[in-house]
């Protein structure tokens, strides 16, 4: 892994899935079916208990509070991955996404599970367990597309187009094993592209902001609900 | 396909029908399932069943009125309190 201290190692993660899980959750109501609803959102709010946890110990590093990691920080300030900050909506760009996320951070946190820092690994393996059903659920959706020509074409542009995106929510060493993975999966391979780096932010990421931080911005002392 | 989930609260519990759903086959069913029927940990396992897998009986004609057969027709509980006596096995 690249060199980090663990408390900017813990932002990386927390911001990548509250952003994305921020991002899947804009499907609610409007997913394709009621069932596929119901999944998707449920998996957009494991993505945030996944970035409540991770800020928590992140807050430990930091001497300050989850909730002020998470809400309080500058768009600037975030360390998420571009391709969470991207909105696609759009079923099998959303599906692409989804799926190229979970492989990275599958990969991802195979590496963190042999972490030397207990808590490290320990909070990695946790999430990992819960993953494995984002990945079945993300699997299913690539099998079912590849059957058929149509949904084969739609997620292969798609994948294309977040192809960037998504090496760049890895490490440099780590992003052969995603092409390795994505490419096989594919039965094609993928273009030689400059990564999308961490710490550049997209356009979109000042409005999620925006819309993300508004119940904090207006009662900084804590939302009673 | 349209399944019937059925869940089991606790180990050891029977079954119970949960509700349906519907899905493009059984490996959606599994994670539409999971989602829907056990995500709040409010089942401990579940039955998937392809509507089509089922067997449904709906007629139960009673042309002679056999209500003697029926659990409603007629009260146990005199009879059975003397039935008790007689044996020797009455409770408190």
């Amino acid at each position: 892994m690249q060199e980090r201290s663990k408390a900017d190692l813990l932002l990386e993660l927390a911001d990548d899935e509250l952003f994305l899980g921020w991002r899947n959750s804009e499907w609610t109501g409007i997913a394709p079916f009621l069932e596929e609803d119901v999944a998707f959102s449920s998996i957009a709010q494991n993505e945030i208990g996944h970035a409540r946890a991770l800020y928590e110990l992140a807050a430990r590093e930091l001497d300050t509070t989850a909730d002020a990691l998470a809400f309080d920080r500058q768009p600037e300030e975030y360390r998420c991955a571009p391709l969470v900050e991207l909105r696609r909506l759009e079923w099998a760009r959303t599906i692409a996404r989804h799926w190229l996320y979970e492989t990275a951070d599958e990969i991802r946190l195979a590496a963190l599970k042999a972490s030397d820092d207990p808590e490290i690994a320990g909070i990695a393996s946790k999430i990992d367990r819960e993953e494995t059903y984002h990945r079945l659920h993300a699997e299913m959706w690539v099998e079912r597309l590849l059957v058929s020509e149509d949904g084969r074409a739609r997620l292969n542009e798609a994948v294309e187009e977040l192809w960037p995106y998504a090496l760049g929510v890895l490490d440099d060493e780590l992003r052969p094993e995603l092409r390795s993975r994505i490419e096989g999966r594919l039965g094609r391979s993928l273009p030689e592209v400059e990564p999308v780096p961490r710490g550049r932010h997209e356009a979109e990421l000042a409005e999620l902001w925006q819309e993300m931080t508004v119940v904090r911005r207006s009662a900084p002392t804590g939302a009673q609900w | 396909m349209i399944f019937e989930v059925f869940r089991q609260e606790r180990k050891g519990q029977p079954f119970q029908h949960a509700g349906s759903l519907d899905a493009p086959d059984e490996h959606f069913a599994e994670i539409y399932a999971r989602e829907q029927y056990g995500r709040r940990q409010e089942s401990v396992a579940l039955w998937l069943v392809p509507r089509a897998s089922l067997h449904e009986i709906d007629d139960f004609p009673d042309e002679f009125d056999l209500k003697y057969r029926r659990v409603d027709g007629y009260s146990i509980k005199a009879r059975l309190r003397e039935a008790r006596e007689r044996a020797g096995t009455l409770q408190g």
